[in-house]
């Protein structure tokens, strides 16, 4: 077995440690969650098929988001921004593994780990309030595909923009423009078939999309056949198209970085 | 020494000199600075463009219309940035006990309450009072509403209270803290639960959890009651009509037993030793 797995594995170790924690976080979410709930409820009350969905598929959009902010890490950040700043970077550098590979096993631990700590109170107490979609088990096995893609496309975005610290040198800025567009162009705000004309095409071709609005409309099943291939697709060209990126970019740190000894 | 002494004796004046030095601190990066206050002011900023967008969509929501919302929203989005800015703070202080630096803050003559608000003071949190400040003007130009001397002073009174009760909550919140280090997350639905709550008419929340949150944690006096005066619309509570006028009061009572908590959490305060 290769070294990766135990990366994962570790990755998955630290972020269960602190249950109490986790569990203070799955409950704001679900708190949140309902709140969200009832200003789709009254939305949707107006417009009883506003964009296609119903207002059990809004209501269950708004709690399975909540569920997954955990695990997709919407409100940005990774650690490796730390030890760049820090320059502890220098011994990733050194692993006899890639530096992306590396962090790429520790995210997925980490959503892992998130997964099984934030995901299921607020859908559960979402459901023991409001009749919510439930897909069947071939819909959940399509969620399941989807959400590893969220999640590649979550860190792909998050690794690109912790990288930007070997040129910035404060991560910060980056950051708060990161969190305005993940929070808006994700569904996270409003689910995105609420936005209207050209900004709702927009907002559904940009990466953030990928990352959280087609998970949940694969769980709600608005995608089947060659179109729930198409949608996986979508998420699989940004996913890889960040991937690269974020490859070239490690690539170009690495001839950037000078370390003193001493 | 003496020189402390009297500065621990002016609460107020301590407050703005550590806020000061924390704000000379940031003032060494002004682009970052400036940058982070932008983004800052465009984050918050984002609640008033999610209820932009749902007007959109529907001319009215849940009875209310897109410059009644927004003059909630502008009520609320400001007494929060305000108590932010002095008290959001506190919300760190299990990090502060779990790492020890509460204790090097005992040992200083100044309130610990101050130093853990003061702690960081970033310029940057004023970016906030810039979407709120904006919106409430607007709101308040489009308002449809028959302006009386009474209703007119009523804003700039709902806005205070409103402050003066988020305030309460951030130091309750932190004084949880002192018992349960790891209760921060939970605490936020408090804080922020209760800023992204108080942006909507309650017309739209269920009407239990609209007794929670004006019984139990008395959300509904931030700015909802004290609005339904000013809009000029009825109670779907059916509150007597002097709930209206009830929120210096409830500030007052809010900020007492958070000053309880606070100082019950301190003498609770057994450091972790070493």
């Amino acid at each position: 077995m290769g070294v990766l797995p135990w990366v994962w594995w570790y990755g998955f170790r630290r972020h269960t440690a602190y249950a109490a924690a986790s569990l203070a976080e799955a409950l704001t979410n679900t708190g949140f969650g309902f709140m969200r709930a009832y200003v789709l409820i009254a939305l949707w009350h107006e417009r009883p098929v506003l964009g296609g969905y119903d207002v059990n598929d809004a209501v269950t959009f708004c709690f399975l988001t909540q569920a997954l902010i955990g695990p997709l890490q919407i409100f940005g950040g990774m650690d490796l921004a730390q030890r760049i700043r820090t320059g502890d970077v220098a011994i990733d550098l050194h692993r006899p593994v890639g530096l992306q590979g590396w962090w790429l096993a520790d995210d997925l631990g980490r959503a892992t780990g998130s997964l099984v700590l934030r995901g299921g109170p607020p859908l559960l107490a979402g459901a023991l309030v409001f009749p919510l979609s439930w897909p069947g088990p071939a819909g959940l096995a399509a969620f399941a595909a989807s959400v590893l893609l969220g999640a590649l496309v979550g860190f792909g975005l998050r690794y690109v923009v912790a990288l930007g610290m070997f040129w910035l040198h404060d991560d910060r800025g980056l950051n708060a423009v990161m969190l305005v567009m993940s929070l808006f162009f994700s569904g996270m705000t409003l689910p995105l078939v609420v936005f209207p004309g050209r900004l709702g095409d927009v907002a559904h071709a940009l990466p953030w999309a990928a990352q959280l609005q087609v998970p949940a409309d694969v769980f709600l099943g608005r995608h089947t056949g060659t179109d729930l291939l198409g949608a996986l697709a979508f998420q699989a060209a940004w996913a890889a198209a960040l991937l690269a990126a974020g490859a070239l970019l490690t690539r170009a740190a690495r001839r950037k970085l000078v370390i003193h000894g001493g | 020494m003496a020189e402390a002494g009297r500065a621990a004796a002016r609460p107020l004046a301590t407050y703005a000199l550590l806020a000061w030095t924390w704000i000379r601190a940031a003032a060494q990066y002004p682009v970052s600075m400036v940058l982070l206050a932008t983004a800052t002011a465009v984050v918050s900023g984002l609640d008033a463009a999610a209820i932009g967008l749902l007007f959109t969509r529907a001319p009215r929501i849940a009875g209310f219309g897109a410059s009644e919302v927004l003059f909630l929203y502008g009520t609320s989005a400001l007494s929060f940035a305000i108590s932010d800015i002095l008290l959001g703070g506190t919300e760190r202080l299990g990090q502060h006990v779990r790492e020890g630096t509460l204790d090097a803050m005992l040992v200083r003559p100044v309130s610990p309450l101050i130093q853990v608000a003061t702690e960081d003071f970033s310029p940057r949190r004023l970016g906030k009072l810039l979407p709120a400040g904006t919106i409430l003007t607007l709101a308040l130009a489009n308002a449809d509403v028959p302006w009386t001397p009474g209703r007119l002073a009523l804003v700039p009174m709902m806005v205070l209270c409103g402050a003066l009760i988020f305030a309460g909550l951030w130091v309750l919140g932190g004084a949880v803290q002192f018992v349960l280090v790891e209760s921060h997350g939970a605490t936020k639905s408090l804080t922020y639960g209760g800023a992204y709550l108080t942006q909507y008419p309650m017309t739209v929340f269920a009407r239990d959890f609209v007794r929670g949150v004006t019984f139990v944690v008395p959300l509904a006096f931030v700015n909802w009651q004290p609005a339904l005066y000013v809009l000029d619309r009825p109670d779907p509570l059916a509150l007597p009509g002097a709930a209206r006028f009830a929120s210096p009061a409830v500030a007052a009572a809010v900020c007492a037993a958070a000053a309880v908590a606070w100082r019950a959490g301190l003498r609770h305060y057994r450091s972790t030793g070493s």
